[in-house]
């Protein structure tokens, strides 16, 4: 199964190289090295972030429902990214946005460390929670508040999420802490293990679980707060790729995470390939947002997710 | 060897322990017996270190396994035994198999925990603890969802566990297995021990805790005579 997600995520990125506006084929090196390689490269990583978010939020919360919005993470990031938007930084210093927005996402991780005190599951849900409401809530001010309509409608627009037109720039701003955070996550394993039997069981194995809980909202929030503050919103990606991958690797938390990982990054490579060939097929305008996409295909197996669950 | 000395408990502001002494040898089945709410959960979590303020023990020695544990996710029933190694940060399968032969679950470790019944489930759940091969064994209620004849199954297994030099402390509801299986019963009332003896001596604070009838007619009426 990791051979097959390993092959898959190879060959999505090779087409996403070869794969653009122009059509298929090798394009002029210089596209190919600052259009198409950090479009990829950001599809990959910002995808595996969240698909092992969301295998790690799911298992430490034990909650099929639990994803890497739902901490609020992302939120936050897009409001730094909104504020950085709202003052004019971006226009006068390019990288100011995913700077903000990585500012943005380490103090929802410090914020949400706070509230969430000495966390147990329901608290950090609960903290994210708040968290996502905050964000939202000023993010809204920015909205209303927005000096001129340009800005309204650049800031709605980067909000959806997507990938066209990032630079290497982007991706050596975000690459570092996607990875760190990845890192962190990955070795979270043996623990989530432990907490599928509750949390007493976990400590009597000798499971730190508050700690575990904290590492695993720090690597969250580095990893997908990196991600939004480059892509926008992304959403369901997280949720929907632990599922995909249970029926056919079991339901152990730990033994989840590499594949999820994995599964993550091919899945949003390939939402990104369709939303490239999206105006070679159909007559659009301009691609679909990729945030866009990954919502429409990936809400409709939410209610189905929802339904399954429910007692 | 486990042990509380002079252990006195709050949860939330209210007492649930008071100064209790209990110790559990190498070798002996303790029965852990009393009404509900006298606080035998806590005192069993309190051996177990998982209280504030309360020693912590090495986990690679002492395994617990609470009331009505369930798992989370559909882990098959050797998923869930090997969970008990994580203690030792090996895989190790020979003591994962030993667990699952001893509890009876061979020819069902790919079956899904959530798939199969209430009974074979809690025998999972013993099993894990039986994976980590510790020397002592906290069990709440480890014959709860249960038939009959499995219950006395899995308490000689545990009374056959203690014999091999480990201790083991079980919170039971059923006085009889009690009665039958263990080498002491402690009987907890409003958190205070108020026996700890041999099972038959301690058999009259027992029904005085639950209000039950207890005479100088020589036939328990409490119990059904013993087998």
């Amino acid at each position: 199964m990791i051979r097959a997600l390993v092959a898959a995520v190879l060959v999505l990125s090779g087409l996403g190289l070869l794969v653009g506006a122009a059509g298929l084929g090798v394009p002029d090196p210089l596209i190919l090295v600052q259009i198409r390689l950090p479009r990829s490269a950001l599809a990959l990583l910002v995808g595996g972030s969240l698909g092992l978010s969301g295998a790690v939020l799911q298992g430490a919360l034990r909650n099929p429902l639990a994803d890497p919005g739902l901490l609020g993470i992302g939120g936050c990031a897009g409001l730094g990214a909104v504020i950085a938007f709202y003052w004019g930084l971006s226009a006068v210093f390019a990288p100011a946005l995913p700077l903000a927005g990585l500012a943005g996402a380490a103090l929802g991780c410090v914020l949400l460390l706070r509230f969430a005190g000495a966390a147990t599951g329901p608290s950090l849900i609960l903290a994210g929670v708040a968290l996502s409401a905050i964000a939202a809530a000023l993010l809204a001010l920015a909205l209303t508040l927005a000096p001129n309509p340009y800005a309204l409608a650049e800031i709605t627009f980067w909000l959806m999420g997507g990938l066209e037109d990032r630079s290497l720039l982007h991706l050596a701003l975000a690459a570092p802490p996607i990875l760190l955070g990845c890192a962190v996550l990955l070795r979270l394993g043996p623990g989530l293990d432990a907490l599928a039997l509750g949390e007493d069981v976990a400590a009597s194995l000798g499971v730190p679980v508050a700690r575990t809980l904290r590492v695993a909202a720090f690597g969250v929030a580095l990893a997908v707060g990196a991600g939004a503050a480059v892509a926008g919103g992304i959403g369901f990606v997280g949720l929907v790729v632990p599922h995909l991958l249970r029926p056919t690797l079991g339901e152990r938390p730990g033994g989840l995470l590499l594949a999820s990982m994995l599964a993550g990054a091919a899945l949003l490579l390939a939402a990104d390939l369709l939303a490239r060939i999206a105006p070679l097929l159909l007559p659009l305008a301009q691609e679909p947002r990729l945030g866009v996409l990954t919502a429409l295909l990936g809400a409709p197996y939410l209610v189905r997710i929802a339904r399954r669950v429910a007692p | 060897m486990i042990a509380l000395e002079a252990a006195s408990v709050s949860l939330g502001g209210r007492a649930v322990l008071h100064d209790i002494h209990v110790c559990a040898a190498p070798g002996a089945l303790v029965a852990l017996c009393g009404p509900n709410g006298a606080g035998k959960s806590t005192l069993l979590r309190a051996l177990a270190g998982l209280l504030p303020g309360l020693p912590a023990r090495d986990p690679r020695c002492v395994a617990y396994l609470p009331q009505g544990a369930r798992c989370a996710w559909g882990l098959t029933v050797a998923e869930v035994a090997a969970l008990g190694r994580i203690p030792h940060r090996d895989s190790a399968a020979a003591p994962v198999t030993r667990a699952l032969q001893a509890c009876g679950l061979i020819g069902l470790q790919a079956a899904r925990i959530d798939r199969i019944s209430g009974g074979q489930a809690r025998r999972a759940m013993l099993a894990r603890a039986f994976a980590t091969e510790p020397e002592v064994f906290l069990l709440d209620e480890p014959t709860s969802d249960l038939d009959p004849a499995a219950a006395h199954e899995v308490m000689a297994l545990l009374q056959a566990t203690a014999r091999t030099g480990r201790a083991v402390v079980v919170v039971l509801h059923a006085l009889d297995l009690a009665l039958r299986y263990a080498d002491r019963m402690l009987v907890l009332d409003h958190g205070r021990v108020i026996a700890d003896a041999p099972p038959a001596e301690a058999l009259p604070a027992a029904a005085s805790a639950f209000g039950l009838p207890w005479g100088p007619d020589p036939t328990p009426r409490l119990l059904p005579p013993v087998a």
